[in-house]
């Protein structure tokens, strides 16, 4: 049984990640129309940062939290000003083939400097240690990624169906001309939005650093099965994103207690299957 | 008592233009649709554009929106100059549009959809005097914006545009394909607006409805302005009109 849990307990972790990423991709997509492939290096780019604000700056991971995905917004931000902004109004795959090639080059770049393997980044001293559950015995650090990634995902929910920004927001994603034409700043608010949905993705490479290393092609394995996840779940629909994220990773944990060989291709089976049945995903609507 | 505390609000003078389109000229990619277009609107006014379908009043009221990627000619609202402004500032000067198809957003509810045009100038109606006109909206606050029937999508169309400040509003075909009871409620608010200092610019087919609330036409046909006269002139126009027209 204690290996069940363990294996539980990674599955929830893994699905904090999936989670945070795709509902970024989620948001990215509704309201740019674009499949941001370039969405795992930012994340890689996130932990880097943090890795570099603790190693260049001293500071800690608290402020990496903070800082890291303000930063690799504003690289988004500035991707997006300079050369998605272009791709409005054409196919998808222009947009989908401009981010991988985004994607390639800044993991070539960080693979130049700091090779593959790994770079150590500490758990932070308020989050050291375990607490024994009686069941289980559990990392005080990796019960704190999932219980910060659920808040960070319901709140980043709340902002969007609750909020009268998230009502501009959903109205753009429908009818971005005639949103314009009641005076919102559309274009403005389409850059704001891609620095949200990259800055989440910052923000879970700074969640990850301390468990998974940071390496400049963490982002690479882990965005294919992201992308599963979302197409999975439905491109644009925020709770989709966020619980299919979640029960995927738990998935994922489940079989590898219960058939191990099985545990990295049951995502990429799953969807297959949704495709096969429900092309626009569980909770998706038609694009 | 409502109206009386609008009344107070200062409205441009009568009879001044508020409104003056010159030689407008829009394209829809390659195709040249507007050809010099010319009219004007006046404060308090309610001004109609008819003509036949694909004759360019939409594509007139989109571009004074601003929302036709390419236009020519001179657009002057205000006194301002606003051919090349992008749609966002020209919402901001004070002019609001109702689209002929209504534009209802599915992923918001009511109130979200009445509350999302952002308020662009002070003297917009208060939200319980848009109750007072559109008493329907009330009571179906809290369903889907695109779950309402087509006469009170209509109504929650015109209603969120209300609420801006915005002075001047142009309403595309706002009778369109609804039952005559509700026609009637639209012909009554539009009444009531202009008596409250509103100015409208109209698009209709309907051209039995327009003249219930029309104070002067243009008639337009292959994206030029050909005839306009005001509504005392209506019954000696009625010929022409009908050729115009085609009906």
């Amino acid at each position: 049984m204690q290996a069940l849990y363990a294996q539980l307990l990674v599955g929830l972790i893994n699905g904090s990640f999936y989670a945070l990423l795709s509902l970024g991709l989620a948001v990215i997509f509704g309201m740019l129309n674009i499949i941001n492939f370039a969405h795992g290096a930012l994340y890689m780019m996130g932990a880097f940062v943090a890795y570099f604000l603790l190693n260049l700056g001293g500071i800690n991971y608290w402020w990496a939290l903070l800082i890291a995905p303000v930063i690799v917004g504003i690289f988004g931000m500035i991707l997006e000003r300079t050369m998605l902004q272009w791709l409005a109004g054409l196919d998808h795959l222009y947009g989908l083939l401009l981010t991988f090639g985004i994607a390639l080059i800044v993991q070539g770049v960080f693979q130049n400097y700091f090779g593959s393997s790994g770079l150590p980044y500490s758990i932070p001293d308020q989050l050291k240690g375990g607490v024994n559950l009686g069941f289980m015995f559990l990392p005080i650090y990796r019960g704190w990624v999932v219980i910060f990634s659920l808040v960070v995902c319901l709140a980043t929910w709340f902002l969007i169906e609750k909020t009268q920004l998230g009502a501009y927001l959903r109205a753009a994603t429908e009818n971005p001309t005639l949103v314009r034409a009641f005076g919102i700043n559309v274009p403005r608010m389409i850059t704001l939005t891609y620095g949200l949905g990259v800055g989440l993705a910052a923000l879970a490479g700074v969640l990850s650093a301390p468990i998974n290393q940071v390496r400049p092609l963490m982002g690479a394995d882990l965005i294919i099965v992201v992308f599963a996840v979302v197409v999975i779940g439905g491109m644009g629909s925020i709770m989709g994103s966020i619980i299919t994220g979640f029960a995927l990773g738990v998935i994922e944990g489940l079989t590898k207690y219960f058939y191990p060989e099985a545990s990295n291709t049951v995502v990429f089976v799953l969807m297959v299957v949704v495709l096969l049945v429900k092309p626009t995903g569980l909770t998706g609507r038609a694009a | 008592m409502a109206e009386a505390k609008l009344a107070e609000r200062p409205v441009a003078a009568a009879g001044a233009e508020v409104l003056t389109v010159n030689d407008l000229q829009a394209w829809y990619g390659e195709s040249h649709i507007l050809h010099g277009i010319n009219f004007n609107v006046r404060a308090g006014e309610v001004v109609t554009l008819l003509g036949r379908n694909g004759a360019g009043k939409t594509t007139t009221l989109k571009s004074i929106m601003g929302v036709i990627g390419k236009r020519s000619g001179s657009i002057r609202f205000d006194n301002k100059e606003i051919i090349r402004a992008t749609s966002d500032r020209i919402a901001r000067l004070g002019i609001a549009f109702c689209p002929e198809e209504r534009g209802i957003f599915s992923s918001l509810d009511v109130r979200e959809n009445l509350l999302l045009p952002p308020v662009v100038r002070p003297g917009g109606l208060p939200l319980d005097q848009i109750f007072t006109l559109f008493p329907n909206l009330k009571e179906r606050l809290t369903s889907q914006g695109t779950k309402l029937s087509g006469g009170e999508q209509q109504m929650l169309a015109i209603a969120r545009i209300l609420r801006t400040g915005a002075r001047f509003l142009m309403l595309d075909e706002p009778t369109e394909g609804l039952a005559p009871v509700i026609i009637q409620q639209i012909g009554h608010t539009i009444a009531r607006l202009k008596s409250q200092g509103f100015t409208i610019l109209l698009v209709e087919q309907n051209f039995r409805f327009a003249s219930t609330v029309a104070d002067r036409y243009y008639i337009v046909e292959h994206g030029k302005v050909i005839d306009g006269f005001a509504n005392s002139e209506l019954s000696a126009n009625m010929d022409k009109l009908h050729t115009y027209l085609g009906v």
